[in-house]
């Protein structure tokens, strides 16, 4: 039995390896560049993987010191943030009512909604680039700070709802004949029961923010406006000079910590993409 | 019960006689969210259509219909016809690797073995980061000059003069317009292929055990098992998989600006870059507004799909 089962944990092994390799390769790339010193990274026949001259912390310096990237990561936890706030105040009791008062019209609408997370920003920036235009919010963070949670609140809203409806009624009906209104209900029982998931909902939606490039690209054109995912390839690559190690720099330095938190949350995460698909 | 009558909040006000009413608590709870998406998604949604058969620009706000000229105008240039091209081959082809490369990860993954939970994290980041900070990445690796791969080639003697892929130094991926394009391809199986996988692994999770456990008692081979029972278990929530997939693909704009901005020339132009090039870039609000709305009709038919296996699946 042991015999057959060694090619087994070999080419599982490999299968490992491999794959791991394959998504890591480019932030192994801007990790062993984010040291690198000019001379030793533009000499094409250095060998790229490895330090042909001692490493330096001029980059970082550079980074921090002579970019905006600073000015970017604040954007972009100021944004973040506030998204955060307006998505768990509008998407928690939207996904009460989908789950509870709405009967059997809850579950279509709740699936009508999730499908506006599936609108992606490029059908319909153009016009919001006007709209928010005429509110006077272009160039500035308000901007991506009301659009964001078109994105974040219907699929936060979905997430919530499912688990909602994990939590049994009994738990409601017993605090309501203890006097509690069902809105009181709500707060006092069934809110904490659901910390696990607003947490997930403020790990989904942080990371939306994060990652939406093209509102940011759009709607905003100063550098110190921008937020860390168009400031980054916007500002650093389209400079004059290409400041190469710190712009790997830049970009391994936030996605280390997002796949890091990310990771712990991930099964809350893809419950909601299989859309009850998967009954866990 | 006496002790619940005792209880001061029993003493009913005209609001709480409100909020004890399902319907109407349901309406306030719901409104909100229902607002803010009819103000900010479907208003933009008419607003795209109107502007699109508008003559407006960045420098005339004002609205005067047009009919279909924009539409004409923007389908007469080859880049237009390019981009929609570009646009099904990226999404297609990368969809198909993905899924191939996702049910064999989802396979390895559903073992356990020592080090998972790291694997795991490594095997997400490219779906965890930031996509227009992952494309700078692979805008280093795929550089025409200081290519990494380029390296390990010369050094394994296939690159250069007198050799395989000879007689240049250099590949130069993003100058030339087949590799460009497999490029992008490539960059967009590495960034959906977490997700697809983390999907099909809920999937095969969820399968009973006993049911593999029997057919390996029965004498069946990891292949037959994998054919005969878990893909077609698997179906529903592969199909799941490849929709979100297609859809994340097809409206991505950041791939091809960070990494090419469409070029060699506009040859790997898709359709959301070139409507930011044609509306934010030129300023032409209306034909920008014409050629994101090419998006729209695949992402209804994904969106029917999508309903439809969600409401099957709630018959089951």
């Amino acid at each position: 039995m042991t015999s057959r089962r060694w090619p087994k944990r070999v080419a599982l092994f490999v299968g490992v390896a491999f794959f791991c390799f394959f998504a890591v390769f480019p932030f192994l790339i801007m990790l062993i560049n984010t040291f690198k010193q000019d001379a030793d990274l533009y000499r094409p026949q250095n060998n790229p993987f490895i330090y042909n001259f001692p490493a330096t912390l001029d980059n970082l310096r550079l980074l921090f010191q002579e970019t905006n990237y600073l000015t970017f990561a604040k954007n972009s936890l100021i944004v973040g943030g506030v998204v955060v706030i307006i998505t768990l105040v509008i998407a928690i009791p939207a996904a009460y009512s989908l789950a509870r008062l709405t009967g059997s019209l809850g579950e279509s609408a709740g699936i009508l909604i999730f499908l506006v997370y599936l609108v992606p920003p490029s059908l319909l920036f153009i016009p919001l680039f006007r709209i928010v235009a005429a509110l006077h919010l272009n160039d500035t963070l308000w901007a991506l700070v009301l659009v964001y949670p078109t994105i974040s609140i219907p699929f936060s809203t979905w997430l919530l709802m499912g688990f909602f409806k994990s939590i049994p009624r009994d738990l409601e009906e017993a605090a309501m004949v203890d006097g509690f209104s069902r809105l009181g209900a709500f707060l006092r029982v069934i809110l904490p029961l659901s910390m696990s998931g607003v947490v997930a909902v403020i790990v989904f939606t942080f990371t939306l923010t994060l990652h939406e490039f093209v509102y940011a690209a759009t709607f905003i054109t100063s550098s110190d406006q921008r937020t860390l995912s168009a400031g980054v390839p916007i500002e650093l690559v389209r400079g004059d000079v290409f400041y190469w190690q710190s712009l790997l720099a830049a970009a391994i330095i936030v996605a280390i910590p997002v796949a890091i938190v990310y990771n712990f949350f991930l099964d809350r995460l893809v419950s909601g993409f299989t859309m009850g698909a998967v009954k866990g | 019960m006496e002790q619940a009558a005792k209880h001061p909040a029993i003493i009913k006000t005209r609001l709480q006689y409100l909020t004890d009413r399902q319907g109407f608590l349901g309406t306030v709870f719901l409104m909100p969210a229902v607002m803010y998406i009819l103000l900010l998604v479907a208003i933009p949604f008419f607003l795209a259509i109107a502007f699109s058969l508008s003559d407006v620009t960045v420098g005339d706000t004002s609205l005067d219909y047009v009919g279909l000229e924009n539409f004409r105008r923007v389908l007469e240039t080859p880049q237009f016809r390019r981009a929609l091209l570009n646009s099904f081959i990226f999404t297609l082809t990368a969809q198909l690797i993905v899924i191939i490369l996702a049910n064999i990860l989802a396979v390895i993954f559903y073992e356990d073995f020592p080090g998972k939970w790291i694997a795991r994290m490594l095997i997400i980041m490219p779906w965890a980061t930031p996509i227009s900070l992952g494309t700078i990445g692979w805008l280093w690796i795929f550089d025409s000059k200081f290519s990494p791969i380029d390296w390990v080639l010369q050094q394994l003697g296939l690159l250069g003069p007198d050799t395989l892929l000879g007689p240049g130094k250099h590949l130069n991926y993003l100058g030339r317009e087949e590799l460009a394009m497999v490029v992008v391809i490539f960059i967009h199986v590495w960034r959906m292929l977490p997700l697809a996988t983390v999907i099909l692994l809920a999937g095969l999770s969820s399968i009973d055990k006993d049911l593999i456990d029997q057919a390996e008692v029965d004498g069946a081979t990891f292949w037959r098992i994998h054919t005969r029972i878990r893909i077609p278990l698997l179906f529903p929530i592969m199909s799941i998989a490849l929709l979100f997939g297609m859809i994340f693909t097809f409206g991505d704009m950041v791939v091809v600006f960070v990494l090419t901005r469409g070029g060699p020339v506009y040859y790997t132009q898709v359709l959301p870059t070139w409507a930011w090039f044609k509306g934010i870039d030129g300023g032409n609000l209306s034909e920008g507004a014409a050629v994101a709305l090419f998006l729209f009709p695949l992402l209804l038919v994904v969106a029917i799909f999508m309903l439809r296996s969600a409401s099957r699946s709630e018959v089951n």
